[in-house]
């Protein structure tokens, strides 16, 4: 840690076909407790109960069954549990809703991933609610970042200030839609890594 | 109260590109279309918090974790290092995700099916939360090479996986420490990729100091994640 030449960033280097055990043990069938899954949903008091559903396309339209997806969100009344949040939301993983998932897409048939979670409220400085998601996977060489908006928020999302940087024929690939059946409350979300309806990857 | 500074960008010139054809899987996987630049919001200023309890008393150690009746096959090495953000201030209390292959270059994952032994005693799995200087510390098996699919006999160099968070989810970094002489390096597209300058970032030194005497050698892999672009205002 001396010469400033060396403090050059490290490259991100592709999570690999075998990141299960590492990241996702449990989910895959491992003897190993993971520090995230795909229910982020277990401790939160209130707020409303959604699934996200999807899969995820390479270029060739064929399901990537080798992904792994993360969120990050914040509660229902829009609050991040971290200490960078100020208004007493940093309620710690063991106290109430971590906001953290994590679950890959080789588990299910057709490759799907499914995750439960609270649909997080507005964090209060103009944007629509949304989810960030991380997206890594075999050949892909750096992590790439999308958000999930809410088909029910249009008129926030007419408003969202992240949108309006997005061209509005793309906005599509950001907006889950919202499946109300029965008692659960499914979003559906693909992820296209290309073609005509590759996501919007965002970077910050 | 302070409010938290933006971070520095992802520095693109130390990145490997979205797509790098001599890896045969990145042309249908690497985004194409340019990333569209947000402002860092509270949303890209926060991230998961895991401090010391998120890890158990030998996740940190590879040769015992999943040991069942004895200790694993291969070289046992300590890795240690610092992880600092780019102006060289520790990431104190940040988690640490490690995997590999065993001494014989074979992943425990059901879909390897190369033709090297499984070892009963490791996994090949563990973690660690850095301390309050940003110091990390595994002990574990040296992994073995294999071959990989991506071209005709084509082998992977010895490498450990990496997974950080840093302190927001902006400052997430998954990568791959790779050990200093391997001649499969200069072979390997997935190293290659990244831009020449920034290589040797990947690549861990042998270190005396961090090897124990009798027991097994040291090598030392420094992490550096995107920084702050100006010092937090205190109180």
């Amino acid at each position: 840690m001396t010469a400033k030449e060396n403090l050059k960033q490290t490259p991100s280097q592709t999570v690999g076909p075998y990141f299960s055990y590492g990241l996702t043990p449990e989910q895959y069938g491992y003897n190993y407790k993971q520090v995230a899954d795909n229910n982020l949903a277990e401790a939160d008091g209130g707020g409303e109960r959604i699934t996200i559903r999807g899969q995820v396309f390479d270029g060739n339209g064929e399901t990537v069954r080798d992904a792994v997806l993360e969120l990050w969100q914040a509660d229902s009344q829009g609050r991040y549990a971290h200490p960078a949040d100020l208004r007493g939301s940093n309620t710690g993983l063991a106290k109430g809703f971590g906001g953290f998932g994590r679950v890959g897409t080789g588990t299910l048939p057709g490759h799907y991933f499914e995750l439960h979670t609270i649909k997080p409220g507005p964090i209060g400085d103009g944007q629509a609610p949304h989810i960030t998601v991380v997206v890594f996977m075999r050949g892909l060489l750096n992590h790439a970042y999308t958000r999930i908006y809410f088909s029910d928020e249009a008129v926030a999302n007419e408003g969202d200030p992240a949108l309006a940087l997005v061209n509005r024929s793309r906005w599509d690939t950001l907006i889950a839609r919202r499946q109300d059946s029965g008692s659960v409350v499914v979003y559906q979300f693909d992820i296209h890594m290309q073609g005509d309806q590759e996501t919007v990857f965002f970077d910050a | 109260m302070s409010v938290p500074s933006a971070f520095t960008p992802r520095d693109w010139s130390s990145h490997p590109p979205q797509i790098y054809p001599e890896y045969k899987s990145t042309p249908l996987r690497g985004p194409t279309k340019p990333l569209v630049v947000l402002p860092q919001t509270l949303s890209e200023l926060t991230g998961p918090v895991y401090g010391q309890d998120a890890v158990g008393p030998l996740d940190h150690d590879l040769t015992k974790l999943a040991a069942k009746n004895g200790e694993p096959n291969g070289e046992r090495i300590i890795v240690s290092g610092v992880v600092s953000d780019e102006d060289g201030r520790a990431v104190p209390n940040t988690l640490l995700e490690v995997w590999q292959p065993n001494a014989a270059g074979r992943y425990i994952h059901t879909d390897d099916q190369h033709d090297a032994p499984i070892d009963p005693n490791f996994m090949g799995a563990g973690r660690c939360v850095t301390d309050g200087a940003g110091c990390y510390r595994f002990i574990t098996i040296k992994p073995g090479a294999y071959p990989w699919g991506n071209h005709y006999n084509a082998w992977r160099p010895n490498h450990i996986h990496f997974s950080l968070f840093g302190p927001s989810i902006m400052t997430r970094l998954v990568t791959q420490m790779y050990f200093p002489g391997d001649p499969l390096l200069e072979l390997d597209p997935i190293f290659n990729g990244v831009p020449a300058a920034s290589r040797q970032l990947l690549v861990s030194k042998l270190s005396i100091k961090l090897s124990e005497a009798e027991w097994a050698l040291g090598y030392e892999f420094n992490i550096i994640l995107r920084g702050r672009k100006s010092t937090p205002m205190e109180n």
